[in-house]
């Protein structure tokens, strides 16, 4: 039996880093049930575990705190419920410091809960023991083969969990590793008493949560036809208004910045896409082709239709793992002739450091001038030889950190021993940073186990 | 037949797949659709794109959306942190296909808004 006719859920964040805005303004300027946070990506998850290996205390979204601390007062007043990723490898450790601001300000009773069950680096060894091989998903080799550099390990889990925990009265819901649709159709799954046998509903949540994971890129932002885009400093962040049939409407609060068209909506559904036809999630698979979109209103837009497939026997997972070492620095070179001066400043560095025994190959190397077509490299722009001046970016990667540090020496001395015009040398001597390593594979849904546990503030 | 960027009949946007990218091609009208369904091959899109793509091209059609989907398998210089390039996410391959100079029919631009 559905709680509501339609549930409003909104996206503030697409990841960790877009605006506090996002959040801030959803909270304020119109009405709301729901605001979903995504603050994880692959190499992020990696980042948190060495964090918390340093420190038992971290290894989570510090921004999604302070977001909690700023938001409280709009959160409690009007009953907003949040659901964020902001567990990053340590979802406890978020769970505590969410509390210790919510009791900060004097908001008690506020429960949050924790979803777990997503972070198997612990156990990966226990894994391999019993028969999971986690093969790489695109060279097939077996995780054994890097299992002593693996940073970290997580299965990308549904949105059940999530619905679990809201369905226990939790106002903030904290989960890990979860795929982002998921902070969407867990709501709804929780909202409408979804079953997990209805692939259409569970798809129809899935597109829903695609279309908006990405913050504004469904309202204007990143769009073709950026011209056309009204008032992109002030965007508003995308809302689903959802309905129990699987349903939904588009939209954005009034009055805000950016549009909600069905071309934006395009914009967002081809986004990080593969097969339309089998959008494959933890909880069913979706067919993007499937849906009909109509205009219903100015900055509205239903989306119906959705038909989706059962899911398959195990989850995607999420492992990242040290693979070497990288160093990259970049100069300015002023015209006239920059990009001549800018070649000979790149051929110089090479030389220099060949003449002390330290060579590199291609593949090892990235050498660009930006400025002079380095992003659509190899396709014919006019005038894109003769840029007024150019960034010189000069990058080295391998297994040998010292001869990484070795060519961090030679960037900096083109400025009095290159041509004329070098200058720009921001951020000074570059030094060598780990290459986080990313493992895609795949493991039985039997061998893994959530658990949702709820507290109070 | 004008030659004009693929711009003029279709939008782009595109983003990061593992060692390699997507580019979402969304033709603006029916008639765009079907003569890119025509003309924008694997084969053509690998061309333009091979000083960015070191890889293979697929392509997935999804008539419905009017919507031409294609796989860079290796544009990234590595996947994940292991890019140093500026676009390292291949935000960008969206626009660099765009600027494909294409013979399209009179028909088709007059039925495809700009």
């Amino acid at each position: 039996m559905p709680r509501k006719d339609k549930v409003l859920v909104a996206n503030g964040q697409g990841f960790w880093g877009d605006s506090l805005l996002g959040p801030i303004r959803l909270c304020r300027e119109g009405p709301l049930d729901y605001l979903t946070l995504d603050y994880l990506a692959e190499v992020t998850m990696s980042i948190l575990q060495k964090q918390r290996l340093r420190d038992p205390s971290k290894g989570f979204a510090t921004d999604f705190v302070k977001m909690i601390e700023r938001t409280a007062p709009d959160l409690v007043a009007k009953g907003i419920k949040v659901v964020a990723n902001a567990g990053g490898v340590n979802p406890l450790a978020c769970k505590d410091a969410t509390l210790a601001v919510l009791r900060k300000h004097g908001f008690k009773g506020i429960k949050v809960a924790v979803v777990e069950g997503d972070d198997i680096y612990g156990e990966l060894d226990a894994l391999l023991a019993s028969g999971e091989t986690l093969a790489n998903m695109e060279s097939g080799a077996p995780l054994a083969s890097v299992r002593e550099r693996v940073s970290s390990a997580n299965v990308y889990l549904g949105a059940f969990p999530t619905a679990e925990a809201l369905d226990a009265g939790a106002q903030i819901v904290i989960t890990g590793r979860g795929t982002d649709p998921g902070l969407v159709l867990g709501p709804l799954i929780h909202e409408f008493g979804w079953k997990r046998d209805q692939y259409d509903l569970l798809a129809a949540g899935t597109i829903a949560g695609h279309i908006v994971e990405c913050g504004a890129q469904c309202t204007g932002g990143n769009y073709t036809d950026w011209r056309a885009v009204p008032d992109l400093a002030m965007v508003g962040y995308p809302i689903v208004e959802a309905s129990s049939d699987g349903s939904f409407v588009v939209t954005k609060h009034e009055g805000t910045g950016g549009m909600v068209t069905q071309r934006s909506i395009l914009h967002q559904l081809v986004y990080e896409m593969g097969d339309p036809r089998n959008y494959i999630g933890p909880d069913c698979g979706a067919d993007f082709t499937s849906i009909q979109m109509e205009d219903v209103g100015p900055n509205r837009v239903r989306v119906s239709g959705a038909k989706g497939t059962s899911p398959t026997p195990t989850y995607k997972v999420s492992i990242s793992y040290e693979n070497g070492w990288k160093a990259l620095g970049q100069l300015t070179i002023a015209g006239p002739d920059a990009l001549a001066k800018a070649k000979l400043c790149s051929e110089i560095v090479w030389r220099r450091l060949a003449h002390d025994g330290c060579t590199f190959n291609d593949e090892e190397k990235t050498v660009e001038f930006v400025g002079a077509n380095t992003c659509h490299e190899g396709i014919d722009v006019p005038h894109a030889s003769e840029p007024s001046e150019v960034v010189l970016r000069l990058g080295v990667k391998g297994h040998d950190k010292a001869k990484l540090d070795r060519f961090g020496y030679e960037l900096v001395p083109l400025v009095t021993s290159g041509p004329p015009g070098v200058t720009g040398f921001a951020g000074g001597r570059p030094h060598a940073s780990e290459i986080i390593g990313f493992w895609p594979a795949l493991l039985a849904k039997s061998k893994v186990s959530t658990k949702v546990s709820v507290f109070e503030s | 037949m004008p030659i004009v960027p693929l711009s003029r009949i279709a939008d782009a946007r595109s983003g990061d797949k593992g060692e390699g990218s997507n580019v979402g091609v969304m033709a603006r009208s029916e008639a765009a659709y079907m003569f890119l369904k025509g003309a924008l091959s694997t084969a053509l899109v690998q061309r333009h794109m091979a000083a960015i793509n070191r890889g293979g091209v697929k392509r997935y059609e999804a008539d419905t959306l009017r919507v031409l989907n294609f796989l860079l398998a290796d544009s990234l210089g590595g996947g994940g942190s292991a890019s140093q390039r500026t676009d390292a996410q291949g935000k960008t391959h969206g626009l660099a296909l765009l600027r494909l100079e294409l013979d399209v029919p009179q028909s088709v631009l007059d039925a495809t808004p700009e």
